[in-house]
């Protein structure tokens, strides 16, 4: 499988603080993989890294065989909800027309296609019948699929969600992670979240990071550096994560 | 009625008509400023426009040009800022805010003799606007006009989740630009209606009261120029029978239906 994400050696600092450090990773096509780690451990950083949103201190990032910046628009981003203005006057339909935005020029308009593909992503997250819903009214769970939607409508190669289920609640976490799987089918999942509990049972890779990052997922790793490995563990623990998770996980392969 | 019996003076005639034109821009331009949450930034920008009102007092030439150059100088300075500097958007807006006033004084200070109607770029004159001024407000409004027509998607997108704009394609360091530009067009045009030091109530009261009441940001930008002109009408009125400075009357109006639009939404 063709190797879409490449980080080498990723440092980024603000000012003398280190947020991610020395970060390897690779993701390949169709890939499913769930980073996990504590709040402020640099997941947020990492997705907008990819995007080309916050450059590195140092170290290389490769998408699709191109620079963050050039392969930007077949990169999907969902965003954590809980940082939009509830006030801000835009409909459902506005926001997922946002995705198309890229495509149609500067000064371009919205066409029919434009609509047809934004009624199809709506339809898909069952968000449809609320199109003219102004956003702010809608809840958590209905923001985020909003957001999917937006965020599909670019017609991505790679989707980056961060946080997906930070406001939702546990039907709607199902639901919505099983929608992810059956994008997964066409489209590399990268998702991070502090949520352990429920990653572990969709995705198909785990990564953990807190400023550096320890890679369990692929067979291959297994039996690399028991140090390695080892810091992980032992820091969900320290961090109140089950530890069966992991083990589960291994299992599982 | 009072109003009619005032139309017969042409200065009250010009004064209506540049309440209007001024409406249209503050109405659509303030409708961006409240969504991207750039109030403070007019702000900035409007007190920069003192410094070209300087300038024009010093070299003889109307200071209606300086404003319009210094407003859409600081406006790039801005943009610039943000994006390549290591100071906050805060500090620059405190800084620009202050150069501007404090040249604009020390130029009008080193112009020979008296200012006859500095005041009137202070608190503004709209009983005093001269049939050019209004061909240049009328100017910008078109422009101002175009270029919303053209961006308006790229607005709300770059309003709403600024990265996500970005990070699908949209030149948002160019979008951001064009929109502080339209707030420096939008200042000068409101200059002479409320005054450098009032502009930032133009553009953010009829706005807010708009947004208690509509869902679109279109809707929001023709219900805040309606409400714009209401206000200025209603203030203008207001300060030609009691003979009260008409930019201020026109933004004490503006707020007094802003607090009561809000409490009657907070009741019903």
């Amino acid at each position: 499988m063709s190797e879409v994400i490449r980080l080498e050696n990723v440092w980024v600092k603000y000012g003398d603080i280190v947020v991610l450090e020395d970060i390897n990773l690779s993701i390949y096509e169709y890939d499913f993989l769930g980073i996990i780690g504590p709040n402020g451990g640099g997941k947020t950083t990492l997705l907008k890294v990819i995007l080309g949103l916050i450059k590195p201190t140092r170290g290389k990032v490769t998408v699709l065989g191109d620079t963050p910046e050039e392969s930007r628009r077949y990169v999907g981003y969902v965003p954590q909800v809980t940082l939009f203005d509830r006030e801000f006057p835009a409909t459902v339909l506005d926001v997922v027309l946002m995705g198309r935005l890229g495509r149609k020029g500067i000064l371009g308009r919205y066409g029919k296609e434009d609509l047809k593909v934004a009624y199809e992503a709506l339809e898909s997250v069952e968000m449809l019948e609320l199109k003219d819903r102004r956003v702010g009214e809608l809840s958590g769970g209905q923001l985020q699929r909003v957001l999917l939607a937006r965020a599909l409508v670019t017609d991505p190669k790679i989707l980056l969600l961060d946080e997906p289920t930070a406001s939702v609640d546990e039907p709607t976490k199902t639901n919505l992670y099983e929608l992810l799987k059956k994008i997964n089918n066409k489209v590399t999942i990268v998702l991070v979240s502090h949520d352990m509990g429920v990653i572990s049972s969709y995705v198909e890779k785990i990564a953990c990071l807190n400023r550096r990052l320890f890679y369990h997922g692929s067979p291959e790793m297994e039996g690399r550096a028991v140090e390695e490995t080892y810091q992980c563990p032992i820091y969900l623990i320290a961090h109140g994560f089950p530890h069966r998770v992991l083990k589960k996980h291994k299992r599982g392969k | 009625m009072i109003l009619w019996e005032a139309l017969q003076y042409e200065f009250m005639r010009n004064a209506l008509l540049a309440g209007v034109l001024a409406s249209i821009a503050c109405g659509i331009v303030g409708a961006l400023v409240v969504v991207r949450k750039m109030s403070m930034i007019s702000g900035g920008i409007s007190h920069a426009a003192f410094g070209g009102i300087g300038l024009g007092y010093l070299l003889g030439f109307d200071p209606l040009y300086g404003a319009l150059a210094f407003t859409t100088a600081s406006a790039v300075i801005m943009g610039f800022i943000r994006e390549r500097m290591g100071i906050s958007e805060d500090s620059a807006i405190g800084i620009i805010w202050v150069t501007g006033m404090s040249l604009g004084v020390i130029l009008i200070g080193l112009s020979p003799g008296y200012a006859p109607d500095l005041f009137s770029y202070l608190f503004g004159s709209i009983l005093a606007v001269p049939s050019s001024d209004l061909i240049v407000m009328a100017v910008l409004d078109a422009v101002i006009l175009v270029i919303v027509y053209f961006l308006y998607e790229e607005f709300l997108a770059v309003s709403f989740d600024e990265d996500f704009a970005k990070a699908s394609g949209v030149p948002t360091e160019r979008v951001y630009l064009i929109l502080l530009s339209l707030v420096a067009l939008t200042v000068v045009i409101l200059i002479r209606v409320v005054g450098v030091i009032l502009v930032i109530a133009m553009l953010t009261v009829p706005a807010v009261t708009a947004l208690q009441f509509s869902r679109r940001l279109n809707e929001i930008m023709l219900l805040s120029s309606i409400l714009s002109i209401i206000f200025t009408v209603e203030g203008l009125w207001l300060s030609y029978i009691f003979n009260i400075p008409s930019g201020a009357t026109i933004v004490l109006v503006s707020v007094v239906t802003f607090l009561l639009a809000s409490a009657l939404k907070k009741i019903f």
